[in-house]
């Protein structure tokens, strides 16, 4: 599958679409994504959030469940740096920043998403700057999820 | 309470040499792991008509097969823990399990290694998307299919195991004060260590200049906090402790052996990353480490030996802490202080070179030396050992820890 990725971004890891497809479970998620919106699974059982969709609760182990949109915004919990690729072919996007990022709006732990946060400074990036999600509109049936800084 | 403590002991161990990535072509998996598990009953003194069971891990070997290869008389336990290395000397709390309670006699446990057609995290194109879209609920070391799950975390740039273990070490830096100095000295000590082990892989002096010069792989990962890739096998044989005082080596004791892990830990890392807080920058360890010493009885200041799973050097740090040998957060200046030094340290830490340094066969080289150790014929004999730690992981659940000590 060598050379397969087009063209690359520095710090952007491309998105790979090999038959990835959502179930049943996740497709509210990405028809939002869609929309540039962002949305979470929240148990109406318990109130939990959690990420991604999933069958049960871990908290008060319901089924029932709605998706509740959330601001878009969050906070670097953890994150590295990728400075050698794991391919030759994906050398043009290193280095980039990968993460874990926890969503306003969400109790944090059981609804983080890791995600590659991009437009920032792999050397001064850290734990604790604040991130909105950008949607990058890859054809009719998916929208990749980033992150970037805000700028205010 | 009933429990396995000191009930079993392992009387045997069997290997191959150590190869580098690649070099044990045109030996198999088959090949090897059979090799080991006839030079571990040899050690023993026993033959493949004593060997009645398997307790395995990280789906080491396939029993059946095996057992048809060397022509086991019967076979009366055939278990794994599930996951990866993480279950790794869990697998012997599982033999003893089996032993204690009459349902075998001689247990194998293995890991037999060829890294020719696959690679742990996957550096081809192939294997890193079968990595990143692995099968739910599988190792990251062996999925297979694409899970639907898969499209949150396909195209998020996280790979690798040191992808992962990453987002831990950073996570600790960050909330301790962890430094990449406090690192180096883990992979500093390991590598002195395997300079004086004459199977290490890796015996070249390892300066602190080298390693800051060394090429970033990924932050705040270095070359030298990633362990080597190797081919070879590993084999231990365990029986009850009656029997292993009638065998030819001295029996090393199963005092303790327990695996699994808080259960929101879950596969933690990879594609999961929702740990509570209190369990985010740890090894996983901590719930485990805790019912392996209460089954001992013993405490961390009774460890004089301690064998620490390092694919990844910060892990060894925060493992210092999980298993009570400093306060949770002083992993870095324990270290640092010189605590894990072989010769002059408070605990002597992987006197083999570990993971990072010796060979890494997925755990089990980390056994081989703590019954070496505590045989008194190890490479960097620790002084009076008696009293060994092992652990398996961190990885996803189940992780393990095991207390083994001497025949006294
Ligand atoms: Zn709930």
């Amino acid at each position: 599958m060598a050379g397969d990725f087009g063209p690359l971004t520095k710090g952007v890891f491309p998105t790979i679409l090999f038959e990835t497809h959502a179930d049943e479970m996740a497709q509210p998620f990405w028809d939002a994504a869609k929309d540039d919106r962002l949305v979470c699974q929240h148990c109406t059982g318990c109130g939990t959030f959690r990420m991604p969709p999933s069958p049960f609760c871990f908290k008060c182990q319901s089924r029932d469940h709605d998706f509740r949109e959330l601001p878009g915004t969050g906070t670097i919990y953890s994150f590295t740096v990728v400075r050698h690729p794991l391919h030759p072919d994906l050398i043009d996007c290193c280095p980039y920043v990968s993460g874990v990022v926890e969503l306003d709006g969400t109790q944090g732990a059981g609804a983080r998403m890791l995600v590659n946060i991009i437009d920032v400074d792999p050397d001064t990036v850290k734990i604790g700057d604040r991130v909105e999600i950008v949607f990058e509109h890859v054809n009719d049936e998916m929208s990749t999820p980033r992150f970037r800084p805000i700028t205010s | 309470m009933n429990t396995i403590r000191d009930k079993c002991a392992i009387v045997g161990v069997g290997t191959t040499e150590y190869y580098k990535r690649g070099q044990s072509y045109p030996e198999t998996e088959l090949s090897m792991a059979c090799t080991a598990i006839l030079a571990a009953l040899d050690d023993a003194g026993l033959t493949i008509d004593d060997l009645d069971g398997f307790s395995i891990y990280s789906s080491s070997c396939d029993p059946a097969t095996v057992g048809a290869e060397l022509g086991v008389p019967e076979i009366r336990w055939a278990t794994t823990t599930t996951s990866g290395g993480g279950g790794c000397v869990g697998a012997l709390g599982v033999a003893a399990a089996a032993i204690a309670t009459g349902q075998a006699t001689t247990i194998v446990s293995l890991m037999t290694l060829q890294q020719l057609n696959k690679r742990l995290g996957g550096s081809a194109v192939g294997g890193m998307l079968q990595y990143a879209m692995m099968s739910e609920g599988g190792s990251p070391y062996g999925g297979s299919g694409i899970a639907p799950s898969a499209a949150f975390t396909a195209n998020n740039g996280l790979l690798s195991p040191g992808h992962s273990f990453a987002q831990i070490t950073s996570r600790h830096m960050h909330l301790y004060g962890t430094t990449r100095e406090q690192i180096a000295e883990v992979a500093l000590s390991s590598r002195r260590n395997a300079s004086t082990n004459p199977r290490a892989l890796r015996p070249e002096p390892l300066t602190i200049d080298d390693y800051f010069n060394a090429r970033m792989i990924n932050d705040p990962l270095c070359l030298f906090d990633y362990t080597m890739e190797s081919d070879g096998a590993v084999a231990v044989i365990t029986t009850s402790v009656e029997r292993a005082r009638t065998l030819r080596q001295p029996p090393v004791l199963i005092s303790a052996a327990s695996h699994g892990g808080a259960g929101r830990w879950g596969p933690a890392l990879f594609k999961y990353f929702q740990t509570p807080d209190e369990h985010f920058a740890t090894s996983g360890h901590r719930p485990v480490a805790q019912r392996m010493y209460e089954m001992a009885g013993v405490g961390p200041s009774d460890v004089d030996v301690a064998l620490l799973y390092d694919h990844f050097a910060p892990m060894v740090l925060i493992q210092l802490e999980d298993y009570g040998f400093c306060p949770i957060g002083e992993g870095g200046p324990f270290v640092a202080d010189g605590n894990i030094r072989y010769g002059t340290g408070s605990i002597p830490v992987n006197t083999h070179g570990g993971n990072l340094s010796e060979a890494y066969i997925i755990g089990m080289t980390h056994v081989r030396e703590a019954v070496e150790q505590l045989r008194g014929t190890a490479a960097n004999q620790v002084e009076g050992a008696e009293v060994a730690l092992v652990t398996g992981g961190p990885a996803g659940l189940p992780v393990s820890g095991a207390i083994l000590r001497k025949d006294v």
